[in-house]
């Protein structure tokens, strides 16, 4: 095991953290979030000439052959950043499935395409009766000539608004909540019969609530693909890791400076012992949130379905309780300043907050891992 | 020891009920029940109606238009207020302000402003905060110069709930830069019309307007509207925030909430089953209203103290528990009604705004749950945050 970083990944970490420390200051971000698109293009194009658009990719399809280690790292990075550009869901989420679900002539056309900033995805799973189960699904598909058509909506379909391609859930056989029988679908958003209605969710980012009505899909990833969607969003949940531990780190520090020069009753507040327990409590779930999200890339590309799922419930509970503790104390420790739109830490505050329900929430995967036996085996 | 409701007291919650029931415009309740503040109009309309009924300053001496009610009573009052919900009459005035200048003013000062208060007929809000005065108000440094019979303030005031609505402010300001911090402060009413008042609005994080920042440039203000005396508003500001703890408990508001959650935990779904069926979310919830419980009992110690402590013009030290739990309990039910909604709870807005819901994107119930989550995170940190309470309980309970 090692954790430095070999020489290309610090070239990477290097050379995003300068472009995100030139293009995403705080008042940036105000500004792409206040644009029609809510994101910034430019910004965009720029991740793709620094490949991180095409990293994940097998060089075969055009990509730079990064794997979990390295996108763990961009995605602590934007989670420093708390960046607004749909590189989750085109590239961890889209680019998930096109990994794990498409075939080689799929991938040449769509691969060079996302890798070069021109194609973005999003991934629409949820819908109004499914919560956290993925495999909850009455959105439909059937067979059509040679190809599927899809019928339903899909809710909070991140990125839905200005994606190019969505990749659908949609039902093929069973019923509403079987596991088997859910097929994936790659539907361009162009498609008739596809409308989308964007909003902006509360930590920033854009959302769509997303309706196919006898859309016709491109092409079917999976017939039968629930073992398909664990393995996207099993890696998803290892990037949403970094970004959690990539914005902890930056609102506890954020927290730490503020503790240093604001004084009250003649003394900065940073020495008022209740204070530093506070923030030392604070760190304790910051170091082993990031501890955990090592253990998050290394589990995600375990091929055992049911050992992966185990472990990634166990990050999401980790996370989950760290994003919690150190979002609402880091408005705390600062007091009434924290609670204003001008300053940054209650955007944080808000992100790791989606963050943490993002993929199911804390309760949702403490119950399934206990369900599943937990971590250590019985003797 | 008689730890029931009597008869009598039973038959007054009926009629605060009937009364709720006949008065309450259809359309503010319909508003509050989605866990949103009630507008300026809603709080006005509702506290004329009150105090046409008399009962708009449950606090005060019946000399100065209160009820006259037994503290039980006005308990239950202020309860059926929050569960039904209606809104609260203003606390700025009635149970900020209208005190002080009860305790503390002049005849006169009592005269003109008390029977204005108690009708809504100015909108009152509180300038004690300073950037650089937060939990040590003392440290404030708005200064009051004496000029012939008036007094000139310079200064910034921040955090001014609902400034944006008031006519008139109640300012802690300095009179002796000399004294000892505490023994230089002087309390001053101030027409917020008068020349040289800015106000400047601060959005917090959820993206609503309640706080404003308040600058005082050469504003001159009547000696006549310095209450008490010069040098001794100190005892005004302690009276006031005794008092402004004691309102943090809202028993029958964290009550209406978690009814809320049981009724959106039905209709929402999780694992397949209503989420009301989940056990985890069931013990959640519940813990909740234990503690709801037994804060209700402390609340009523407190009140049954107050009789007691009357006239010793201190208040009971006991607040402090009511602001830590009722403010934690108010902070986690709205994070279970955040986490029932799921990921529906994520939709930026407000659904009344035109337009922003045409779409179904969220359930209506869902909208806003987040944001008043992200906003009720104030409540540890305003009204003397929670860990200025625990530091008090330890210097005034626990002899540390
Ligand atoms: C939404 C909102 C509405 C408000 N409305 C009003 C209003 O209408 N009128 C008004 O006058 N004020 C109002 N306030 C101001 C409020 O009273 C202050 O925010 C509060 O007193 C805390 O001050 P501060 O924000 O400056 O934080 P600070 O005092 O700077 O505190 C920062 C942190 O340090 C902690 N701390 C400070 N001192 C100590 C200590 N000795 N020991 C341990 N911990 C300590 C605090 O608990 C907090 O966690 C409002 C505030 C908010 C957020």
């Amino acid at each position: 095991m090692d954790f430095d970083l070999n020489e290309s990944q610090s070239l990477l970490k290097d050379s995003l953290t300068k472009l995100l420390s030139a293009r995403y200051g705080f008042e940036d971000r105000k500004r792409y979030m206040a644009s029609a698109e809510g994101w910034s293009r430019e910004v965009w194009a720029q991740y793709a000439e620094l490949g991180l658009l095409g990293l994940p990719f097998s060089e075969d399809d055009g990509g730079f052959g990064g794997g979990a280690e390295e996108t763990l790292l961009v995605a602590e990075q934007m989670g420093r950043h708390i960046t607004l550009e749909p590189w989750f869901s085109t590239v961890v989420l889209g680019g998930g499935f096109l990994r794990h679900g498409a075939e080689a002539s799929l991938r040449q056309e769509l691969v060079p395409a996302v890798a070069g900033g021109e194609a973005l995805i999003s991934f629409a799973f949820q819908e109004r009766q499914s919560r956290y189960d993925l495999h909850d699904v009455a959105a439909t598909a059937r067979r059509q000539g040679g190809g599927w058509v899809i019928e339903g909506r899909k809710g909070m379909v991140l990125h839905g608004d200005t994606a190019d391609w969505h990749v659908v859930t949609a039902r093929v056989a069973g019923s509403q909540r079987d596991r088997a029988g859910v097929g994936v679908f790659l539907v361009p958003a162009k498609a008739q019969g596809v409308n989308a209605r964007g909003f902006r969710q509360v930590d920033g980012t854009r959302a769509a609530e997303v309706e196919f009505a006898g859309a016709a899909a491109h092409s079917c990833l999976a017939e039968d693909g629930m073992d398909l969607v664990d393995r996207v969003v099993d890696e998803a949940i290892a990037a949403l890791a970094g970004e959690a531990v990539g914005a902890m780190d930056v609102v506890h520090t954020m927290t730490l400076d503020y503790m240093k020069t604001r004084t009250q009753f003649g003394k900065p507040i940073g020495t008022f012992q209740a204070l530093q327990h506070r923030a030392a409590d604070m760190l304790i779930q910051v170091e082993q949130a990031r501890s955990m999200s090592y253990f998050a890339a290394m589990a995600s590309q375990n091929a055992d379905r049911l050992e992966r799922r185990r472990d990634m419930h166990a990050v999401k509970v980790q996370l989950g309780r760290a994003a919690r503790f150190v979002g609402q104390q880091s408005i705390q420790l600062h007091g009434g300043i924290a609670m204003t739109m001008e300053y940054a830490a209650g955007h944080y505050f808000k992100r790791l907050t989606v963050n943490e329900a993002a993929f199911g929430d804390t309760d949702h995967h403490l119950r399934a891992l206990a369900d599943a036996g937990g971590l250590v085996q019985a003797a | 020891m008689e730890l029931r409701f009597s008869d009598a007291e039973r038959a007054f919650r009926q009629e605060v009920r009937d009364f709720l029931a006949a008065e309450l415009p259809a359309a503010t309740r319909e508003h509050m029940l989605r866990g949103k503040g009630p507008t300026k109009e809603m709080v006005v309309e509702w506290q004329r109606k009150l105090n046409a009924k008399g009962w708009a300053t449950p606090e005060w001496p019946v000399e100065w238009g209160g009820p006259g009610w037994t503290p039980a009573q006005k308990y239950i009052f202020r309860e059926e207020l929050q569960m039904w919900p209606a809104p609260q009459p203003l606390a700025f005035n009635v149970n900020m302000c209208g005190p002080v200048v009860i305790e503390f003013g002049t005849e006169a000062q009592k005269k003109r402003f008390l029977p204005r208060m108690a009708n809504l007929d100015d909108w009152w809000c509180q300038g004690f905060s300073e950037p650089g005065a937060g939990s040590d108000l003392a440290g404030l440094k708005t200064r009051a110069v004496r000029d012939g019979d008036h007094y000139v303030i310079n200064g910034q005031k921040t955090w001014t709930t609902l400034a944006q609505h008031a006519d008139w402010i109640f300012v802690l300001a300095r009179t002796n830069p000399e004294a000892k911090k505490q023994e230089g402060i002087s309390f001053f009413l101030v027409d917020m019309k008068t020349p040289g008042i800015t106000v400047r609005p601060i959005v917090t994080i959820e993206g609503g307007h309640e706080v404003n920042e308040v600058f005082f440039d050469d504003v001159r203000v009547p000696a006549e509207n310095l209450v008490g005396e010069e040098n001794k508003g100190w005892d005004c500001a302690k009276f006031l925030l005794g008092n402004e703890r004691f309102g943090q408990a809202r028993v029958g508001a964290s009550r209406e909430r978690i009814r809320r959650l049981k009724t959106i935990a039905r209709e929402t779904y999780d694992n397949g089953r209503p989420l009301i069926e989940d056990p985890e979310f069931r013990r959640q919830m519940t813990e909740m209203e234990v503690e709801l419980k037994a804060l209700e009992m402390t609340v009523m110690r407190v009140i049954a103290n107050e009789t007691k402590r009357a006239g010793t013009g201190k208040p009971d030290p006991a607040t402090s528990v009511l602001k830590i739990k009722g403010t934690e309990i108010q902070q986690g039910v709205s994070e279970l009604l955040m986490k029932a909604a799921g990921p529906y709870a994520w939709v930026d807005g407000d659904p009344d705004a035109e337009g922003v819901n045409e779409w179904e994107v969220a359930p209506d119930w869902a909208f806003g749950l987040a944001g008043i989550y992200f906003n009720w995170r104030k409540q540890s940190i305003y009204g003397g945050s929670n860990e200025i309470q625990r530091n008090i309980m330890a210097k005034a309970f626990l002899g540390l």
